[in-house]
């Protein structure tokens, strides 16, 4: 995706991009980020939080205002658990399941209708 | 802190060629011009979501799609090659905040949201992302007037 922020950058609309993988964002370097250290995609937030959802959109775009050089990179001040950091161990670690099933990743590509857990 | 995903994909994926991460030492620019609640703001998603009557993303493409900035987030799908989306399951606002950013427009935080917002898929190949995705994006978002744009990858 930082190769698009990059390209729409480009074409003359400023972009703003949410990251939770830090090293990943730095690396490529959209021309404006935020980074929220959450377990990677939830970036704006936890499921069924709109009240954090909505502060973490309102503190991106203000900073999205106050970026002044290309490839800036800026840490919103949200945490996960502070009492229990022990997710950043397991993230994306070593038997994680992606999906939460764990086959998906075997036969590619797969479909996924929402609302599952209300099924 | 900060956890390195680059060191944990190559872990994940020990056996397979290593995915060569695009390396930038500089950016591109373009000044926002006016503040945000005077902005027409796009939303744009690579989580792979979109509506159960539009075609599914495939393998390798570089289609997007468009989703209405009314829809119902009940009516959406996912269609993406890896990410643990048991809580976009049960609410896409904490990747996807189209519920979100419709309160901030009506609440005058943002000008407007744009419509529709636009959803892909990443592809492993930077060239086809570069020249094949991208323009298709940028088009999109130029037709819809948009002043800025939030990306929410993953």
């Amino acid at each position: 995706m930082g190769l698009i922020a990059r390209e729409i950058e480009r074409a003359g609309i400023p972009t703003l991009s949410m990251s939770s993988a830090w090293d990943v964002t730095f690396a490529v370097r959209p021309p404006r980020a935020v980074f929220v250290n959450f377990p990677l995609n939830h970036q704006t937030g936890k499921a069924n939080d709109p009240r954090l959802q909505r502060q973490i959109l309102v503190d991106a775009l203000r900073a999205f205002e106050l970026f002044w050089a290309p490839g800036m990179m800026l840490t919103l001040p949200y945490v996960w658990d502070p009492r229990d950091a022990s997710w950043e161990e397991k993230d994306f670690g070593p038997g994680f399941e992606l999906y939460g099933v764990g086959e998906a990743m075997q036969e590619g590509f797969a479909e996924r209708k929402l609302g599952r857990a209300q099924a | 802190m900060p956890i390195s995903y680059i060191q944990r994909t190559r872990e994940r994926y020990a056996d397979y060629p290593p995915y060569k991460w695009a390396v930038n030492t500089e950016a591109p620019w373009t000044p926002l011009l006016k503040p945000i609640k005077e902005c027409r703001l796009a939303l744009v998603s690579s989580g792979g979501f979109y509506l159960k009557s539009q075609p599914p993303f495939e393998r390798d493409d570089t289609s997007y799609r468009a989703i209405p900035k009314d829809t119902d987030l009940k009516e959406l799908r996912i269609y993406h090659h890896g990410y643990r989306d048991a809580d976009a399951d049960l609410d896409p606002n904490c990747v996807f905040p189209l519920d979100r950013l419709r309160e901030l427009e009506a609440a005058g935080v943002v000008g407007a949201l744009v419509d529709p917002a636009v959803t892909f898929v990443i592809n492993y190949s930077h060239r086809k992302e570069i020249q094949e995705r991208a323009p298709k994006i940028v088009a999109e978002l130029r037709a819809a007037k948009a002043d800025a744009a939030l990306l929410v990858p993953v």
